[in-house]
């Protein structure tokens, strides 16, 4: 690891201040930023923390309206917190990573990053949250972008993310067998106006929704509804743990089983 | 009630109160005056032509302190291969030099071509960055696939060894003709090809060493992470360096792992000395987790295809194998062995089979050196043998359990001579398998199997009937298979003046509890509390000799040394005991701690005794030494042969592929225990790398030669919820009959028995939901491969 300078500023306006210096870079839980620089694979000169301002931690909602977490709460956090008011996302915060990484990471920095295995991206746009930046509000149909690339300026920072509460939701998520993120993980939320579908870790251009399913659950929510679909294999993701055809397998298993579990 | 001290006692192990509460000591916890750091520069091309290195801007680098280059070894030896093995034309092997630093060419992703030492490890890093950026290497393309390697003259590994071979084994050369002779006519031949993964050994602790050299006597010292200091000592002194045995000390401190690839001397070792001898400081290396993927010896990594001749009924005929055999890059100190006699040896399984012929291909490829890991030659065989005997019972839809019964050898048939040049001296294997089909429930087995489809899952059954050699030692034997060093061990077992002990022993401990339990058996020999003898292991320059620990050999050999200096202490004993009490020598009798003259009250205690020879007022002087410390080395007749029966019960999910664990069964012939909690540790700890093997570990490099899987971001360790609660037993024991402690070893007993047990279970579980079509799928049997093969 390179030497830097590391600031922990208690207000966003100081942390969008330091950020503006050149060679800063943004720390939140630290899982995936420190592992690189120790990597010597970033070598920021100043380490930006934002897990000393107070506005960005926490959970907070109203029962069957929506949640809101702030971008630095750890996962642990969601897990407890968030389940009153959304028991899939709670659900998915808890299966993330192990106890260490759940302490540590937040879904800010998973956001931030977009991790194309990653998890919460999947409950974001399942879910059609808004992601409240520094700068401005943002959909999650507009912000992922693709792998490791959001809808994110230089220098902006999430504050929070927006949960519109489903009638019904579950996360389903089938371990890469090493890392145990997401090889596939499927998000279904069933609203008032339609199901949506979310897929994380299956696809080369990363979190995607599968609009087919969405039709076929918005007309008929059962896992029986999606017998005669089929995923189109040609985008997904080949690599040692599953091939393409495995990928577009999973989609399918996988949304059943969220459908049968929401 | 069960024992709570001694023999056969589950005594609490000691050695884990300073492991679980952070007190232990291992290498990188050292730290000494003065210290500096030294980084590798390691190749990132899988094959290459040393152009040019140019030193000079990374030495000038702040806190550069030297820098080294294979340029700097090519006048010292290089790392010998300890066996030698002749090709089946009668050739000697080839064998390449394996130099400290790479010189001329670079041999794989990871091989070191340089070193730098600095102040600080930062310094050293950015130094070693500089290097690697001033290096002029010509990429050659990689050559990695075993049999294109064996087809290909022109890319070579080493410019010297035209078809990349380094031997072409068979064993035994002689039983070639008969065994063809009997697939000619055989009325059954089953044939399987399949290939053993390779492994990382994924020690918790990475390699460490640290140099130190004392001006002021010449001295050198090594602390490193080594499961066999005295070897260590013997190769970086009598072989690489040059530096005589009496002036280099090897320390082995605490070693968190090694699964034998720690047993090797490593070319780091060697430049720690060498630079800590250039500076006169002490200089240190910790590899990252990453130089641990790249350069620690990896285990297994065999393409083979086996084939069964048998009857209409199973009974076993001959079998008959051909094996291409990795050895990487470079031969490791046991790479030649492990692949051929622990190997090719135990083909003949725990079955009553007349024939069989094995034939071994060994390969050098751009990958890491490939040696000896947990089992170690053992578990291929048992591998290959279980698996093609569950395929051959599919094809003639015979029963696996009776077809095991027909062919294993009974009791009364040993000490038993099998076609592969081992003598098997005792066994049951009629007991473990029984054993093991009760503590299975296997009657209850059609009802799980309903349970299961009622919850989606098919559920299979999978057998495995194993034996290893182990206890690897006698010399005489290993002598006659190539070795070139004797394999022996050796115990000085210390009485102190005041009544406690110290042992030192040959053997080391990385985990394994030795500290226990060689203390519980001196402990109940001398009648004294556990609690007053101290286990002293890892140090050159305290104890006598010694060859270490792998091959499940520390109690077997080092065990059996430190009980014949143990009975060396009593009949001195005795002898100090006969001048005391006034008797004669043949009427003292040693029991409970205590020296006492046979018919009469008149007694001394062994803390007495022990005074007295230290103190030797009162003492036959004229005929007997004071002191109280003897020394044994102790070289075994036949290796010990440990089997036993083990039954996987899997689920398998056909929508994902993936497979549970949901019963494990263990039934083992240990001879005698020790320690049953450390014994079934040691299962668990076995059956656990195994179920790795079976399902999640995947060592795969790319054809360019880069390691896919060089982090735990894409090697799957097995983790806690990949494994059952093992269901583990020993009482069926028929005790070694040629050591005295009748012991065989249990180490790598569960990595050698599970995976073809866990297999034929993934392939039972697939044939009863009607996937008929699936006869193999090769570890690791990850959800992928399952659904393809489900699929495919
Ligand atoms: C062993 C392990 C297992 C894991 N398993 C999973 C898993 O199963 N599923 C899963 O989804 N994830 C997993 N993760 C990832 C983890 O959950 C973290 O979410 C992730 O590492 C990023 O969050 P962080 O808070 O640690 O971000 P950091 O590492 O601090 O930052 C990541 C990036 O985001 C930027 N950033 C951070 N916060 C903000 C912000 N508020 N605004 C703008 N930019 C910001 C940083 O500058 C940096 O570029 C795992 C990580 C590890 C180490």
């Amino acid at each position: 690891m390179h030497n830097f300078d590391f600031v922990k500023p208690a207000s966003l306006d100081e942390a969008v201040k330091a950020l503006s210096a050149e060679g800063a870079q943004a720390l939140s839980g630290g899982q995936t930023l420190m592992p690189t620089m120790k990597q010597r694979l970033a070598a920021p000169d100043v380490l930006v923390s934002l897990t000393g301002i107070a506005a960005l931690k926490g959970v907070s909602g109203r029962a069957g309206a929506s949640v809101t977490v702030g971008a630095a709460t750890p996962h642990a956090v969601v897990a407890a917190e968030a389940r009153a008011f959304y028991p899939a996302l709670a659900a998915l915060a808890g299966g993330i990573g192990d106890p260490a990484v759940r302490n540590r990471g937040t879904i800010g920095g998973s956001l931030a990053n977009n991790d194309p295995a990653a998890c919460y991206p999947a409950a974001v746009l399942a879910s059609g949250a808004t992601i409240t930046t520094s700068r401005r509000d943002i959909a999650a149909d507009d912000y992922f972008q693709g792998l490791f690339s959001t809808a994110l300026e230089e220098g902006e920072i999430i504050t929070g993310v927006t949960f519109p509460i489903p009638q019904k939701a579950a996360y389903v998520k089938f371990n890469q067998p090493a890392s145990r993120f997401a090889l596939t993980g499927v998000f279904v939320a069933k609203y008032a106006d339609g199901v949506r579908v979310a897929v994380t870790g299956a696809s080369n251009n990363g979190v995607f929704r599968w609009s087919d399913a969405e039709a076929a659950l918005s007309a008929d929510f059962s896992a029986g509804a999606l017998a005669g679909l089929t995923v189109d294999d040609s985008e997904m993701i080949a690599d040692l743990h599953g091939s393409a055809a495995y990928r577009a397998n999973l989609v399918k298993v996988l949304t059943g089983r969220a459908v049968a579990a929401a | 009630m069960p024992k709570d001290h001694g023999i056969g006692a589950s005594s609490k192990r000691r050695e884990d109160v300073r492991f679980l509460t952070g007190k232990g000591v291992y290498t990188d916890d050292l730290a000494l005056h003065g210290q500096t750091y030294a980084v590798f520069v390691r190749s990132t091309v899988a094959h290459g032509r040393i152009k040019a290195i140019n030193t000079a801007n990374a030495a000038a680098m702040p806190g550069v302190l030297a820098v080294f280059t294979g340029e700097d070894f090519k006048d010292v030896g290089g790392n010998p291969a300890g066996w030698l093995i002749n090709s089946r034309d009668g050739t000697p092997m080839r064998e390449p030099k394996r130099p400290v630093l790479a010189h001329g060419k670079v041999r794989h992703v990871g091989d070191a071509y340089a070193a730098v030492v600095a102040e600080t490890y930062n310094q050293a890093k950015d130094a070693a960055q500089q290097l690697a950026d001033d290096t002029d290497i010509e990429e050659l393309p990689a050559i990695i696939d075993m049999k294109a390697a064996a087809a290909d003259a022109s890319n070579r590994v080493h410019d010297e060894i035209p078809d990349n071979l380094c031997f072409d084994w068979g064993w035994i050369e002689d039983n070639r003709a008969t065994v063809e002779e009997v697939f000619r006519t055989a009325p059954h031949v089953t044939t399987l090809e399949l290939v053993n993964n390779r492994l990382v050994p994924n020690a918790m602790e990475p390699r460490a060493s640290i140099g130190e050299y004392f001006p002021g006597t010449g001295d050198y010292k090594l602390t490193t992470t080594s499961q066999n200091p005295h070897l260590t000592r013997l190769l970086v002194a009598a072989f690489v360096m040059g530096i005589p045995e009496n002036k280099l000390t090897v320390v082995a401190p605490d070693v968190g792992g090694g699964f034998g690839s720690k047993i090797y001397h490593y070319g780091e070792e060697a430049l720690v000395l060498a630079a800590a001898k250039k500076l006169a400081r002490p200089v240190r290396w910790t590899a990252e987790r990453s130089e641990s993927f790249l350069s620690d010896a990896h285990g297994r990594d065999h393409v083979t295809k086996i084939e069964l001749a048998c009857e209409k009924d199973g009974t076993f005929l001959a079998f008959r194998t051909e094996t291409y055999a990795n050895v990487g890059a470079y031969l490791s100190n046991f790479s030649t062995a492990t692949p051929t006699f622990l190997h090719g040896t135990l083909m003949a399984g725990p079955y009553k089979v007349p024939n069989v012929y094995v034939n071994v291909k060994t390969v050098f490829t751009n990958t890491a050196p490939v040696d000896a890991y947990r089992g170690a030659g053992r578990p291929e065989a048992t591998f290959s043998l279980e698996r093609v005997i569950d395929k051959m019972c599919r094809e003639l839809g015979l029963d696996a359990f009776e077809v095991r019964r027909k062919n294993f050898l009974t009791p009364d048939q040993f000490p038993y001579t099998t076609p592969v040049g081992l003598v098997y001296d005792t066994g049951n294997y009629q007991a473990t398998l029984e054993k093991a089909i009760e503590m299975a429930d296997v009657a209850g087995f059609g009802a799980r199997v309903a349970a299961s489809k009622a919850r989606g899952k098919l559920r299979g059954l999978g057998l495995s009937t194993w034996i290893e050699a182990c206890g690897i030692a006698p010399s005489h034997l290993v002598g006659v298979l190539g070795s070139r060093v004797g394999l022996y061990d050796a115990a000085t077992v210390r009485v102190n003046a005041t009544g406690n002990i110290s042992v030192m022993v040959g053997a080391h401990s990385h985990g394994q509890g030795h500290e226990t339990v060689f203390a519980q058996i001196v402990a109940e020999k001398l009648g004294i509390p556990e609690s007053s003898v101290e286990i002293v292991h890892g140090d050159t320059s305290k104890i006598p000799f010694g060859m270490g620990s792998y091959g499940s050999r520390s109690l077997a050999v080092c065990g059996t040394a430190m009980t014949k200096a143990v009975d060396k202490i009593v009949a001195k004993g005795k002898k100090i005991a006969a001048h005391m009490l006034e008797a004669s020598e043949g009427d003292i009798t040693f029991e409970d701690g205590k020296f006492s003259v046979a018919g009469t009250d008149k007694a001394k205690t062994f803390g007495e005794i022990a005074f007295s020879a230290y103190v030797p007022h009162n003492y036959p002087l004229e005929t007997l030494e004071p002191g109280l410390e003897e020394t044994a080395f102790y070289d075994p007749a036949n290796f010990t042969y440990p089997a036993g029966a083990y039954l996987c019960e899997v689920e398998v999910d056909e929508g994902t592929g993936k497979v549970d664990v949901v019963a494990f069964h263990c039934a083992d012939d240990f001879g005698n225990v020790m320690n049953p909690m450390i014994v079934e540790g040691q299962v668990h700890g076995g059956v656990g790398q195994g179920i790795g093997q079976a399902l999640c570990e995947s060592t795969t490099y790319d054809e360019t030669g880069q390691l896919l899987t060089g982090s735990y971001m894409d090697y799957a360790m097995p983790r806690a919820d990949d494994v059952p609660f093992y269901n583990v037993d020993y009482s069926c024991q028929t005790p070694c009959t040629h050591n005295p402690l009748g012991v065989k070893g249990c180490g790598e007993a569960g990595a050698i028995g599970s995976p073809p047990a866990v297999v034929n279970a993934v392939i039972d579980a697939l044939h009863r939901g009607g996937h008929t079509h699936v006869t193999h799928i090769d570890m690791p049997v990850s959800p992928n491969r399952v659904w393809q093969a489900i699929n495919g």
